[in-house]
């Protein structure tokens, strides 16, 4: 069961102030402040990063795979997340950084960006032969994936169900190394805090082929130094334009081709278009792509460089990647002999992470009494309680988890109760003083 | 279980809050997502009806354990034909509605798509009442 629950997002004790700022631009409300620290409920967490962004003290941090796991392989293999082209200045060919990446202990590497190209064409004929024409909505982001489970479940059915990029890439790998004696590692060098939890509890597959996820930030000085050493940079990039533009917000709605689709980057800007999605509000969009961090993967949590210039360096090396004529990878042999295959093979289902009773009965009743306590509280979502809005405060309650006093406004009423009846008290006599 | 919404017909922007609202006290309750669904886009269309047409008005929202009820109640216009307005691409929307996506005639005949029932009220000059029921279990 604590599988299940395993957050890359976490918090350091030591560093959190109970300051609150976090619990409110938490998406999923999974965040409380209580005996004067900032808690995360595991099962609401989506491992967005929205509180690492937001932390004053930097106590909110999320925790990667270190370096030192490359011992356990024999053979390791990294594949970097195109947004790892955004951390180094433009100058630095993505030859040089992945000869670099060799330089830290890699024994090779293969761009996930190459399966970015190839998830791009496969999303393109998903979109010619589905039926319906509910927009289907992109999994490539593992928050939105869960985002959607737990919040917007009537949308599951949208989501593309395909494995990402990243997955794509490690199965690519395997089948290349699949007659080499020894462990064969594949790590791949992330942007992301969400796909550290996605490769442990993954969606869609069964497992993982990635043994590793390691934070571009945690080899950041490391692989810097060594694109420093780099004498004999090695011809190791092969991604174009369109892989490398993945990157980026727009990247992977660009490359369906389709006039009609729409980018959001943001989590709070995905959530408004869930919500429209969900109203039916969203009409003739036939793909939506969708990327929790502002910008895209640049505005990952564990990248270094601001997620603006990250953009710009990524749009100039797509520039410089264009293709001159059509590509075709040989990888993509790989999917058409059916030796490899990319749909999901185990259904996303609902969690509702929210639910107040499985009993519909006892859900109504606690809803009614939750009404109850709200309209007593008064509804300024001040956040001191430590529950992001009085409504929230009156759900913990209901849930049994708090009581009412730890309102600030209600525990004063309380103290002023107490003390009319205290006066009122003191000024009766026993009738023996009374004279 | 009652709820109360007053909708304001100055900001489009806002139109839709009362139907967020209830689309998330339904996935509490654990009411079955197709039924969420068909909620949400039944009384979001009624919603932005009620907005764009009536100047806004009242939203009362009735959760029983078998079924969901929502009358939208409005003193506006009214509506002169109604067979005339269940009809698919019909509507009186003005530009800046048109302009914001909204009055593309859809809006009555989606609500009776997605509801189970749909009772229209409506007196030319004093207002429309539209009530939709859901089946919980639907």
């Amino acid at each position: 069961m604590s599988e299940n629950y395993y957050h890359s997002v976490t918090l350091d004790e030591a560093l959190c102030k109970g300051c609150t700022v976090c619990i409110k631009g938490c998406p999923t409300e999974a965040i409380r402040v209580q005996k004067g620290r900032a808690r995360i409920t595991a099962d609401r967490c989506i491992d967005c990063g929205e509180c690492i962004r937001t932390c004053p003290s930097g106590a909110k941090k999320a925790v990667s795979d270190p370096l030192a796991l490359l011992e356990n392989f024999d053979y390791t293999v990294a594949i970097p997340a195109p947004t790892l082209y955004g951390q180094f200045s433009s100058d630095i060919s993505c030859n040089r950084i992945l000869t670099a990446l060799k330089g830290i202990g890699f024994d090779d590497v293969f761009e996930v960006a190459l399966s970015a190209e190839i998830l791009s064409r496969e999303t393109r004929n998903y979109l010619k032969e589905r039926k319906g024409n509910a927009p289907l909505i992109s999994s490539s982001c593992p928050v939105i994936v869960r985002l959607v489970e737990t919040r917007f479940p009537s949308l599951i059915d949208q989501l593309v169900p395909m494995i990402s990029p990243m997955e794509l890439s490690a199965r690519i790998v395997r089948e290349k190394l699949k007659d080499s004696r020894g462990r064969v590692g594949v790590f791949f060098i992330s942007p992301c805090a969400a796909k550290v939890t996605d490769i442990r509890t993954p969606r869609g597959i069964e497992t993982s082929s990635v043994d590793g996820v390691i934070g571009i930030k945690d080899i950041y000085r490391e692989l810097s130094q060594a694109i420093g050493r780099v004498e004999t940079e090695e011809p190791l990039s092969r991604a174009h334009a369109m892989g490398i533009s993945w990157a980026r917000t727009d990247g992977e709605g660009s490359a369906v081709f389709s006039e009609n689709h729409i980018s959001v980057d943001g989590i709070e800007h995905v959530i408004d278009v869930l919500e429209s999605l969900e109203n039916g509000h969203i009409e003739n969009v036939d793909f939506v792509e969708m990327m929790s961090c502002p910008g895209g993967c640049v505005g990952g949590p564990l990248t270094v460089e601001n997620p603006y210039i990250a953009r710009n360096i990524i749009t100039c090396r797509e520039r410089r990647h264009l293709p001159d004529e059509p590509v075709s990878l040989p990888e993509e042999a790989l999917l058409d002999s059916g030796v490899l295959s990319i749909r999901w093979t185990e259904s996303v289902e609902s969690r509702t992470t929210h639910l107040l009773d499985p009993d519909y009965r006892k859900a109504m009743q606690m809803m009614e009494d939750m009404e109850a306590i709200r309209q007593g509280l008064p509804g300024l979502d001040c956040g001191s309680c430590g529950a992001p809005s009085c409504r929230a405060l009156a759900e913990d309650i209901v849930r049994g988890r708090t009581t009412e006093t730890d309102c600030v406004f209600m525990l004063r009423e309380r103290i002023r109760e107490l003390t009319r009846e205290m006066i009122d008290l003191e000024s009766r006599m026993p009738p023996g003083l009374d004279r | 279980m009652n709820f109360e919404y007053q909708v304001s017909g100055e900001d489009y922007s806002l139109a839709g809050r009362a139907s967020s609202d209830i689309k998330k006290k339904l996935k509490q309750l654990g009411i079955p997502s197709p039924v969420i669904k068909k909620t949400a886009i039944s009384m979001y269309e009624a919603e932005i009806n009620m907005v764009i047409h009536a100047d806004g008005g009242v939203i009362e929202v009735c959760l029983d354990p078998d079924q969901i009820k929502i009358v939208l109640k409005d003193t506006g216009p009214g509506i002169p034909d109604l067979e005339q307005a269940m009809q698919e691409g019909f509507s009186t929307a003005n530009e800046a509605a048109r302009e914001l996506g909204f009055g593309a005639g859809m809006g009555l005949m989606n609500i009776q798509r997605n509801s189970d029932s749909l009772h229209i009220d409506s007196i030319v000059g004093e207002g429309t009442t539209v009530t939709i029921l859901l089946k919980v279990n639907g």
